[in-house]
């Protein structure tokens, strides 16, 4: 396929960026969305100008770090569907496909397409975990959790922690990827102990990193590739109310 | 080269507990003394800084994605073993001792595989308290499948995405530790070198992948958890960032090489499709357990199908070989991957491979379908198989999978003692970095329990026990201001001058994939003499090539992922020769590592145990010089050296 491709290209933070124009020929219909930067990449080489950067590692939709918008859609048209996992067979012969990187305050552009999401580090780093000693734990039997908790947690679990979410929210709300994260922990018995102190300081951090409120537009859910439901963000504010109630009686600490 | 394994003596099932009892403790208020330096986020890498720091150390860890949650295991699809014996069905840490070491063709360590079995049980349990949401039954228990190798069900998972949770679980941990202000994290640094005083590893040269920066960082010791070097063969089943550099650096340094041509191919994966693939992906061994592996009988029902005159399932039944099954009655579609591995080639070699290229064969759930219906097929590979669809275009409910063998795992790394010590003092190795558990060929589902067990349970004991040897007085004495770190740093900012300097007319990606080409060619799932000296000569003379002619666009100073590249792909051209070296010197076939020289009439590998039981570690002697080989000899005592059959 021939294809015209609208990329945004930014040298650094401090500098502005703008969009460039580049033309395309020869893209396998089996391709993926990343394999035709590369080749975008190696014509640019050839040409000594500087290829685009952008963030990707396993190209198995899995490890979260691959992050672009496509034709106005982070992870581009394909519902449920990583940038490394989208395949050129979803693109027409002669198409302009615009590619621009993650738009959200608290995702500064670094280069080109690669966005800073180092927040998400600190949210989890706030409270998202069990506190536990490594190598002292009972049998893992000894604790029978039923297999829907079980696969509720994996439901949440799930999340790669990509950002799309983010970009999408015209808020740039985290709550899709913060309710996740702590239904996961909040749903399992042995997460429950520090529920209400895990929810707070999640909570808190994500205000503090500068992501904006949730209003449920949805969009979040919309780009979601790991089809993150909005459930989640349900039962992180009900975590959180409650919390909030106890932490007023009580200090939750 | 000192090659002291330093097994403890004893019963094999008291090796470890009394090796524990020996070992010198740190008294906890001296541990806030020490600093530790992991290289590495993985499994490995994030389990060990996590105990390490809860343990009081103060830990510095460096990846080079954005976030350690990214490393490399996330991306294990299939599961993680553990004697558990949940199941009933006859498990016990002896029986994966012993699978583990008849499935690496015995070449693997007793001591080391038997401690592994050992921990194995502990680490589901840690797992589970630090909220890995593992399958369950109805009843609330964990659920257990089957994986290749294995006639057990000890293998657990979390939906077909076991890395990632187990991931997690450990950034979980971490992610606490650097919150609590105990480790420190470098997103996006690369390590570069290791800096060596008095013999002892005392730090590292990074770069700081953002700014370009390259700083020092001085420790107490290092823990090298870097993952393997798969992607030398540039096609793989690997993230794309995964890399030799760290490793091969603290070779040139001084670290043996181990078994570097133990290379695992794994049966099922989606073949490739065309020369603008980057990456091949897996699909889970797991799908082992209801799909048939299957061609077709004759080569004239093949060409059909890749002429597309004839569809997989309009192929009557006498005309499907399943071959696994015919071959290997009793382990069936679950043989081991490199035997499954080899008669898919077979089968391919004889005109019998369907897809396009003519390098693919069935993965059939049309059976399973038909007696379990398709409900319970999407309940346990529902994601693999959208994975597939996603990637292929086809329904593999409606039509079988098409399947091939791609490089996936590699048993070699660096040298390590009992202690995941390795040949420079103070320099431990954890995880696919090191060579340790897994012989010739790596069981399913080993490699996950292997990060976990060096990370969690392992090295922070060993480390320990290193930095009690060298006493209180030691911690913290050498500082990056000690003249072997401005030596160490001098080298690594000339290598990028000079990477910089070259200005030639090729990219480092296009080094990479005509490196890759010859290592699979010539180093891949067939290997003989002939080619490898063939190999070895064009790998030297494309390293000199590359050295004349790279291109490396953009600056030192800021982001860039061609610098990035075209460094690693330095250090895979120097690897990549010492990988066909090796496997030159091994004349047997075993595991992974198949010489067409040395195999029997049936064409089943043949191993040489007279000469050839030893590890094979290399060391660096300079750049212009043939490495020298030191050799491991290996001591069964527990399980009998016995031709490994799965008939
Ligand atoms: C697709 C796939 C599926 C798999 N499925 C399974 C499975 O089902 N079961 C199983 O047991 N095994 C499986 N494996 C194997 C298993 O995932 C790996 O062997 C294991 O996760 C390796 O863990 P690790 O901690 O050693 O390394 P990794 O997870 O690779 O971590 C390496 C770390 O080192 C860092 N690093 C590397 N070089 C440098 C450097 N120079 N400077 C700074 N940091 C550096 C990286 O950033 C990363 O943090 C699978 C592998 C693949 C490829
Ligand atoms: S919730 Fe979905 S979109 Fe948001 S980070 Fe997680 S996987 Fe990405
Ligand atoms: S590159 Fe890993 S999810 Fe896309």
């Amino acid at each position: 396929m021939n294809l015209t491709l609208k990329v945004w290209r930014q040298k650094n933070g401090e500098t502005k960026g703008k969009f460039e124009e580049y033309p395309l020929s020869d893209v396998s219909e089996d391709s993926s969305f990343l394999e035709m930067l590369d080749i975008l990449n190696e014509q640019l080489v050839e040409q000594g100008q500087e290829p685009v950067a952008f963030d990707h590692d396993c190209r198995e939709g899995i490890c979260g770090m691959c992050s672009m918008t496509i034709n106005g859609i982070p992870h581009g048209p394909q519902r449920a569907t990583t940038a490394c996992q989208l395949h050129m067979r979803h693109f027409r012969d002669g198409q302009t496909i615009t590619i621009e990187p993650w738009r959200a305050k608290p995702f500064p552009v670094m280069k080109d397409l690669v966005v800073d999401r180092s927040p998400f580090d600190r949210i989890i780093q706030s409270g998202g975990f069990i506190t536990g000693r490594t190598g002292s734990a009972v049998d893992a039997n000894d604790m029978p959790i039923p297999k829907s908790t079980a696969d509720y947690a994996m439901d949440a679990a799930a999340c790669i922690g990509c950002g799309a979410c983010v970009a999408a929210c015209p808020n740039a709300s985290a709550m899709l990827f913060t309710a996740a994260k702590a239904s996961h922990m909040n749903s399992l018995p042995q997460g429950k102990a520090e529920k209400d102190r895990r929810t707070l300081a999640m909570v808190s951090t994500m205000d503090d990193e500068g992501f904006g409120g949730c209003t449920n537009i949805g969009e979040c859910e919309a780009v979601c590739p790991k089809q993150i439901s909005l459930d989640m963000i349900a039962h992180l504010n009900r975590d959180y109310a409650q919390a909030q109630v106890k932490n007023f009686f009580q200090t939750v600490s | 080269m000192n090659l002291d394994a330093k097994i403890p003596e004893g019963p094999i099932a008291e090796k470890w507990s009394s090796h524990k009892f020996k070992m010198k403790l740190v008294n906890p208020a001296n541990r806030r003394k020490y600093h530790v330096i992991v290289v590495g986020s993985g499994l490995a890498g994030g389990a060990a800084a996590a105990s390490l720091a809860e343990q009081g150390y103060n830990v510095s860890c460096f990846c080079y994605q954005d976030s350690p949650r990214r490393a490399h295991s996330i991306a294990a699809q299939g599961g993680i073993n553990a004697a558990k014996n949940y199941q009933n069905d006859g498990d016990s840490v002896y029986r994966l001792f012993y699978d583990t070491v008849k499935g690496g063709d015995y070449r693997a360590r007793e001591a080391n595989v038997y401690r592994l079995a050992e921990v194995s049980a502990d680490i589901i349990d840690q797992c589970v308290a630090s909220g890995v949401p593992f399958a369950r039954e109805y009843g609330g228990q964990l659920a257990n499948r089957s994986f290749g190798g294995a006639q057990v069900s000890r293998t657990f998972y979390a939906r077909g995405q076991t890395g990632q949770q187990l991931l997690l679980g450990a950034y979980a941990s971490l992610s606490r530790q650097i919150g609590l202000g105990k480790v420190k994290m470098y997103n996006r640094h690369e390590m570069l070198d290791v800096v060596k005083v008095d013999g002892h590893a005392k730090g590292i040269i990074v770069r700081n992948m953002v700014t370009g920066e390259i700083s020092r960082h001085a420790g107490d010791c290092v823990v090298l958890a870097t993952g393997g070097y798969g992607n030398v063969f540039f096609l793989s089943t690997n993230a794309q960032g995964c890399n030799v550099t760290a490793a091969y650096r603290a070779h040139k340094r001084g670290a043996g090489f181990a078994n570097p041509c133990y290379t695992q191919i794994h049966p099922t994966c989606i073949p490739v499709h065309g020369d603008q693939q980057s990456k091949l992906t897996l699909m889970s061994e797991s799908l082992r357990n209801d799909g048939r592996v299957w061609a077709p009988k004759s080569p004239e029902t093949a060409k059909k199908i890749r002429a597309g005159e004839l569809a997989a399932n309009d192929v009557p039944e006498d005309e499907r070989d399943y071959y696994l099954e015919r071959k290997y009655p009793s382990f069936g579609n679950l043989a081991p991957r490199d035997i499954s591995s080899r008669a898919a080639k077979e089968a391919c070699d004889e005109g019998r491979g369907i897809a396009s290229t003519g390098l693919g064969v069935y993965l059939d759930f049309r059976d399973a379908i038909k007696r379990d219906g398709q409900k319970a097929i999407e309940e346990r590979y529902g994601n693999l198989f959208e994975m597939y669809q996603c990637i292929t275009g086809d329904n593999p409910y409606e039509v079988p999978m098409m399947i091939f063998p791609a490089v996936h795992y590699t048993m070699g790394g660096l040298w390590v003692d009992y202690n995941l010590q390795s040949t420079i003092p103070g320099m431990f190795v954890g995880g696919e970095a090191n060579f340790s558990d897994h012989g010739a060929n790596r069981l399913g589902a080993s490699a996950l329990m292997q990060g976990l067990a060096d990370g969690y349970f392992v090295l922070p004991y060993t480390v320990g026990n290193y930095l009690g040897e060298q006493g209180v007085a030691a911690a913290g004495q050498v500082s990056t201001d000690h003249p072997a770190f401005a030596e160490v740093e001098a080298d690594v900012k000339a290598r990028i001058d000079k990477l910089m300097s070259i200005n030639g007319n090729e990219s480092p990606r296009s080094f990479h994939k005509r490196l890759g080409h010859i290592i699979w060619e010539k180093c891949g799932m067939a290997r003989s003499k002939e080619g490898l000296e063939e190999a070895i000569r064009e790998i030297q003379a494309l390293r000199k090539e590359f050295w004349e002619n790279v291109r490396v666009v953009g600056d030192a100073d800021g982001i860039n992922p061609e610098l990035e590249k075209a460094g690693r792909v330095a250090d895979f051209m120097e690897f990549g020769e010492l990988l066909c070296r090796d496997a030159l010197m091994r004349e047997e076939s075993c595991g992974g590592h198949f010489r067409v020289e040395h195999q029997t009439d049936d064409g089943e590998a043949m191993r040489n145990d007279e000469d050839f039981a030893f590890v094979g570690v290399w060391e660096y002697l300079g750049d212009d010089q043939e490495p020298k080989l030191h050799r491991e000899p290996l001591i069964y005592e527990n399980v009998k050296l016995a031709t490994r059959s799965y008939k």
